[in-house]
């Protein structure tokens, strides 16, 4: 399909129409579309708690990590999902978030860790089916040699209250370490990520 | 590495005193699908989404929201669409961002929503959660307001995983 055929056909309410060129129409927030490539995507084998990124080129600036993940762990509580970055499993990351359960706000933060912790933020096998938790974590100057890295996560999951198990959460994490990254590792903390868990990894150019 | 581009323009519109507007015929090539509405409002009120003609109660979502003196949160449960859960703004533009992660795949289907709403001593800033219980591919995507109309743009852009 050329990337000038219209794609979709559009209506509202005062008129019908189907849009043929639209590419000169860029808003705030959306980087230029060349920079934004695709990785490597994985997916969870039911008998890992681990997916990882490897070998992750470093003609990049920033990455971003979009993902939809469930736990096998049979419980009806929420688990949560961690972070790694080069294998580093020691106590150099730190991390905070800001949640709500539908009913109140709440922060909470981490200090010398040995992951970034995505609290309460992997769903589990007990309960509702077919459903997922979603994810948006972005890395920001992941191949600094000079910066510690900076993380910025946006987590959800809603099961219609089936568990009262709903969450929204925004989280900051920091990797205290200088080096590039080169894998990332994802973890579950209890339970392995479903056939159903999929993760993308994305990089984002500078000019 | 894939090649080409990974985050494309699907489909535009410019809503000028619309009250609802539909993307529809959205291809399944896509890994995830994000749809940004910036817009003003007649009366100020919010907007909702819903998938593929959807109006039963198979929506649910879960809100975390600031609006300046405090952080809240709120939810809702078997509802009949995935409210936006802010205001939009009569005199400034509003920004809303919806993911919808993995459209086309074969479980429910989530949302991750951000709006930002600023009104020079009030507004809202939120994140959003929703869920629509149906493992059909989205193909179509319907924005409603609760009352009035809105003017500015809404688009919808694909992204393809590797």
């Amino acid at each position: 399909m050329s990337r000038y055929s219209p794609r979709a056909r559009l209506t509202n309410s005062s008129t019908t129409s189907t849009v043929a060129n639209w590419f000169g129409n860029q808003f705030v927030d959306v980087p230029p579309l060349s920079s934004y490539e695709s990785i490597a995507t994985a997916t969870g084998t039911g008998s890992s708690t681990t997916i990882s990124f490897s070998s992750i080129p470093s003609g990049f600036k920033h990455l971003q990590i979009r993902g939809i993940g469930r736990s096998d762990g049979v419980s009806t509580s929420l688990t949560k999902l961690l972070l790694r970055f080069n294998s580093d499993s020691g106590t150099n990351y730190s991390w905070h978030y800001l949640l709500g359960d539908g009913g109140t706000a709440s922060a909470l933060g981490g200090a010398s860790a040995t992951s970034i912790e995505l609290r309460e933020g992997l769903i589990r096998a007990s309960m509702l089916a077919n459903t997922m938790s979603a994810y948006l974590v972005d890395i920001l100057d992941a191949f600094s040699s000079s910066k510690n890295k900076t993380v910025r996560a946006f987590t959800g999951i809603e099961e219609n209250d089936t568990n009262t198990a709903s969450r929204i959460t925004i989280t900051s994490g920091l990797w205290m370490n200088t080096n590039a990254i080169t894998s990332i590792d994802l973890v579950s903390f209890s339970g392995n990520l479903s056939t159903s868990t999929t993760f993308a990894l994305y990089g984002i150019k500078e000019a | 590495m894939a090649a080409g581009a990974t985050y494309e323009p699907i489909a535009t519109t410019t809503l000028s005193g619309a009250s609802t507007w539909t993307f529809s015929s959205i291809p399944g090539t896509y890994t995830d699908l994000i749809a940004i509405v910036v817009v003003t409002s007649t009366t100020g009120n919010s907007f909702h989404w819903r998938f593929n003609g959807d109006t039963g109660n198979s929506y649910s979502y879960t809100v975390l929201e600031g609006n300046g003196s405090a952080a809240s949160s709120a939810r809702s449960s078997s509802d009949t669409n995935i409210n936006i859960y802010s205001g939009v703004g009569t005199a400034n533009p509003s920004m809303f961002r919806t993911h919808i992660m993995s459209y086309a795949g074969s479980t429910n289907k989530t949302v991750l929503s951000e709006a930002a709403n600023d009104k020079n001593g009030s507004g809202i800033v939120n994140r959003l959660v929703g869920l629509w219980r149906n493992t059909s591919a989205i193909t179509s995507i319907t924005g409603t307001t609760f009352a009035g109309t809105l003017t500015g743009t809404a688009t919808l852009y694909g992204i393809k995983a590797a």
